[in-house]
């Protein structure tokens, strides 16, 4: 393992954008920093840009005049993707139908005139590093979906690149595997220390890859932060949505409480606002009886989902609440319920325009 | 009833494919090995018309091969990289260029060589080689090995796999090598056998290029058509099917090979 830390240079990309020739503006002009080392996720629905982004960094596309890309300050802009030192994993994997699993692998170290004993040990390295071992002389069309995924990354590591680029790699496989090989990738990514730039529209994935995440929105940053700042304090309503469940209430405040049809709901302060946008998530409601709380509403429906419950409840805003309650709270449809929110767990989102 | 009907249907397909391509051909060669075909087969069995044909033209024969495999060689070079560069670029401008590459499909072979002999009359030695007639040759089944080479393109999704091989640190001449060739080969084997049977077999611009020196098979074939006896014509054609048969075998077993590999 300690022959693969070590790794990484940081990145820049300084007011690129990106139109394309049929004038379609698939990415406004931003500007990011990356630090040595660190996993960085675009996130974000799909045609948001962030393919784009990761396209540019790689030398993929070029960004419109005036955007630049620097990797540990040199300027990288004009220089193709072979001589950039990336290694990148495909959402297809790309991987080389004409090769063996071992081929493709040791691709890159071939490139760079690697002789044929070190390529086999290192190519090695990556199979057991990879939990590939017994499959290194297959076709590529005799793995697995989730095979070839592991391949793809090997290829990708094996050339020690300074950035390791994946774009949605885990978006071709199936659900339960998802969620398997995701926790793998990430002990892999934390293990190689390396800079990674990681592509999803999957905002699990994301939380759980990313020391930073980069919100995307129609070929703009709507918010760049770390998992926790961009749960917990989403800068819009997108992104309050886009990340995890979140009950979006539309409703007057007047003296730092929301004024809502199940009560007044108090969110500290004590300013006063015609009409405010506030986020509330699900699991930060406490059900409890509905005499003595400030807020209150009836439970509309009941999903029990395993670890937790979850109600939708009516009358409390003027939508409908969605709230999280422990698996062991009896609540049936029908009856009215007290709900107990801190003021702290209620974020005021900025207006809509 | 409907397997029966389908059976006289499959049936009847068969007899007239049998009429109209087989039986003829059995009888044309047939003709080539009679001593007098007007007396039919009980004047007796010789292989005299093919040694005379042999003789006489063994020299066209030749050249019609050389001109085959020239051909062919024009057209992977040129034909493989183009087919790489009009997919992966795409856009307005490739698909222009490839119609233009297709056209001479739509255009009679003689306009093809007329507009050869008018621009190229002038360069002599060009016009009286065999490379004029190549260059018609390489004119018409360009199309052929582009197009089937960009069809595997469109399957395999090379752009990707073009991709992939940069990110390793390929240069593209080392990514046209290692990773989009090999992956073309299906199309690039149908193509070249596309190729060189047409070559082969092309008549129309040939015959308005060759000159009495330059003959490649077909025109030899119409020249014994036209002035000699029908035994020395059909004797032609034998040797035309000896020649193309066991070429046109390997190279589907070649291509069948490729496949299943």
């Amino acid at each position: 393992m300690s022959a693969l830390a070590g790794h990484g240079a940081s990145v820049r990309i300084e007011t690129c954008g990106k139109t394309f020739a049929d004038g379609t503006r698939a990415l406004e002009r931003a500007t990011l920093d990356i630090a040595r080392g660190e996993t960085l996720v675009l996130l974000g629905p799909s045609g948001c840009g962030k393919t784009t982004m990761l396209r540019i960094i790689a030398g993929l596309e070029l960004p419109d005049p005036g955007g630049r890309v620097l990797f540990d300050g040199t300027d990288m802009t004009s220089v193709p993707i072979e001589r950039r030192n990336v290694g990148m994993v495909f959402q297809s994997y790309a991987l080389f139908p004409n090769m063996s699993v071992a081929d493709n692998i040791g691709y890159g170290l071939k490139i760079r005139g690697m002789p044929a004993q070190e390529r086999a040990a290192r190519v090695a390295e990556l199979v057991a590093l990879t939990n590939i071992t017994g499959l290194e002389n297959r076709r590529v069309d005799q793995l697995s979906g989730g095979q070839r995924q592991r391949v793809a990354l090997a290829r990708a590591v094996a050339i020690r690149p300074g950035i390791l680029l994946l774009d949605e790699p885990l978006t071709a496989l199936d659900a339960a595997l998802r969620d398997r090989l995701r926790g793998e990738l990430n002990r892999l990514l934390r293990a190689l220390g390396i800079t990674t730039i990681y592509v999803t529209h999957d905002q699990a994935e994301a939380m759980e890859l990313g020391d930073r995440i980069v919100v995307m929105q129609k070929g703009a940053i709507a918010q760049v932060g770390t998992p926790r700042d961009i749960y917990f304090t989403p800068r819009n309503r997108f992104v309050a949505e886009f990340i995890g469940a979140a009950n979006i209430v539309e409703a007057p405040v007047e003296n730092g409480h929301l004024v809502l049809p199940g009560g007044r709901q108090p969110i500290g302060g004590g300013d006063s606002h015609a009409q405010a946008v506030v986020m509330i998530r699900p699991e930060t409601i406490r059900v409890v009886a509905a005499a003595g709380v400030p807020l209150s509403g009836i439970i509309d429906s009941v999903s029990f989902i395993g670890d937790r419950q979850r109600l939708v409840v009516s009358g409390a805003t003027g939508k409908f609440l969605t709230v999280d309650a422990p698996n062991t709270v009896v609540a049936k449809i029908g009856d009215r319920i007290g709900l107990l929110i801190a003021p702290e767990a209620i974020r005021l989102l900025p207006p809509e325009n | 009833m409907r397997d029966r009907l389908i059976f006289i249907g499959q049936l009847l397909f068969t007899l007239v494919v049998a009429a109209f391509l087989v039986v003829p051909a059995m009888l044309s060669i047939s003709a080539g090995v009679t001593v007098n075909y007007f007396r039919g087969i009980s004047s007796g069995v010789t292989l005299q018309w093919v040694v005379q044909v042999w003789d006489l033209y063994a020299g066209t024969i030749l050249l019609s091969f050389v001109i085959a495999f020239a051909t062919l060689a024009v057209t992977l070079i040129a034909g493989v990289p183009s087919a790489y560069a009009l997919h992966i670029r795409g856009g307005r401008i490739s698909r222009i260029v490839e119609e233009i590459i297709t056209l001479p499909l739509a255009i009679p072979g003689l306009a093809i060589a007329l507009a050869l002999l008018l621009t190229y009359q002038g360069f002599g030695s060009f016009r009286r080689s065999w490379l004029f007639i190549l260059t018609g040759h390489v004119i018409y089944t360009m199309p052929f090995m582009v197009r089937s080479v960009m069809a595997v393109f469109a399957t395999v999704d090379v752009r990707t796999l073009d991709e992939g091989a940069a990110s390793l640190g390929a240069s593209p001449w080392r990514r046209f090598r290692d990773v989009i060739v090999p992956n073309a080969v299906p199309g690039i084997l149908a193509g070249a056998l596309m190729v060189v049977t047409l070559s082969l077999g092309e008549f129309n611009l040939t015959w308005m290029l060759h000159t009495p020196l330059t003959k490649t098979l077909p025109i030899g074939l119409a020249d014994s058509y036209a002035s000699m006896r029908l035994e020395v014509a059909s004797a032609y054609t034998l040797i035309f099917f000896i020649m193309i048969i066991p070429l046109l075998v390997a190279m589907q077993l070649f291509a069948d090979k490729e496949q299943k590999r």
